[in-house]
């Protein structure tokens, strides 16, 4: 009986860490629906969720799927595969042009760019990680040290300047 | 650049900023108000007597606080006796923040409100029921409201009821006072009880 909180603390502890994850994974522009979806689902959900749940693993496993099903419906910019920035052109051409570390991110594959947002953003041990998007917790921490790899080469310049 | 750094870089790169989040959160009630599963929406208001928290179900107000009964203290009780899916969304409280507003300017004599009384039960409850028979501006001892609710003798159990009233203000019990004229308890200070029955003496 002794109670779950109101769900209103939950948005506000980790209202911003999942606009955050949304954001990485989907980038700006369709965000805020994945967001607002996320904490409906989970609102709808929250009664049920059982009292030692993980909070935060639980919105972004939510916030996973909703972020799939947004793509979807908008049935455009399908998530990016995972040969296209693996060509090797683009992460030595972006050496000279830092640019955007949100833009790197965006041209990462699936994979890694969610492994990164779940880890790097929400916090989420590879375990967790793992268990949203499948696999072991070992490839999922690949996944993200190879993402990491790249935006660390296409990124280097940008963030030495902007660390200063 | 180390993991660290980059993993602030991150942060940096895909903010959630509370301004942004104000405009989502406002999103999100008005689709959990249409969605059916905002079971208890609330708002603060200041007034006379202190902030007030006033929370809302689908049938009606159901709880009007003091700041000394710790808001957040009154929201888990909310949380676990009716739902934990409250959310702050004042539009579900436009009316009686609006009927307050009136009610702390001198302009409203009674509420016009829809009421969930289900904080309360029993003889409570009956005691809640009848306290908006004392008119504005009146008071009425112990004894006469237990009167009122058909148990003479539960002097006591009326005390109770009004110390445990879930929406003081709105239901009246800073109208009970005791025989000998002086004022009694009240569940928001004696200062907020003189506030109000000087109120509605002006």
């Amino acid at each position: 009986m002794a109670g779950k909180e109101p769900f209103e603390t939950v948005v506000a502890a980790h209202g911003g860490t999942v606009l955050r994850v949304c954001r990485a994974v989907l980038g700006l522009a369709d965000a805020d629906d994945a967001w607002s979806e996320t904490f409906v689902a989970a609102m709808k959900a929250y009664p049920d969720l059982p009292g030692d749940a993980n909070v935060e693993a639980w919105l972004v496993t939510i916030a996973h799927r909703k972020a799939i099903d947004v793509t979807r419906a908008a049935g455009r910019r399908a998530i990016p595969v995972a040969d296209v920035p693996d060509t090797g052109t683009a992460d030595g051409g972006r050496e000279d042009v830092p640019g955007d570390l949100a833009d790197a991110v965006s041209q990462l594959p699936d994979r890694q760019r969610q492994a990164i947002a779940y880890h790097y953003l929400a916090g989420l041990p590879y375990a967790e990680v793992a268990g949203i998007l499948g696999g072991s917790a070992e490839a999922a921490r690949r996944a993200a040290a190879d993402g990491i790899a790249k935006l660390r080469r296409s990124f280097a310049g940008a963030g030495e300047r902007s660390s200063r | 650049m180390t993991t660290d750094d980059l993993a602030g870089e991150l942060a940096r790169a895909f903010p959630g900023r509370a301004g942004e989040l104000s405009r989502l959160h406002e999103r999100l009630a008005a689709a959990a108000q249409r969605d059916g599963v905002l079971d208890v929406a609330y708002r603060t208001i200041d007034s006379p007597v202190g902030p007030l928290l006033l929370a809302a179900t689908e049938l009606g107000l159901i709880r009007v606080a003091y700041a000394c009964e710790d808001h957040d203290a009154v929201l888990q009780v909310l949380a676990d006796r009716i739902s934990p899916r409250i959310l702050s969304a004042p539009v579900r409280l436009e009316a009686a923040t609006r009927e307050l507003g009136e009610y702390f300017a001198g302009r409203r004599r009674r509420f016009d409100l829809p009421l969930d009384l289900r904080l309360s039960a029993g003889f409570r409850r009956a005691v809640l029921t009848h306290l908006p028979e004392i008119g504005f501006g009146h008071t009425a001892s112990y004894a006469a409201v237990a009167q009122l609710a058909g148990s003479p003798r539960a002097i006591r159990a009326v005390g109770t009821a009004c110390a445990t009233n879930p929406l003081p203000v709105v239901v009246p019990c800073h109208r009970v006072v005791r025989s000998d004229g002086s004022m009694g308890g009240y569940l928001g200070g004696p200062d907020a009880k003189r506030t109000l029955l000087s109120l509605e003496a002006a």
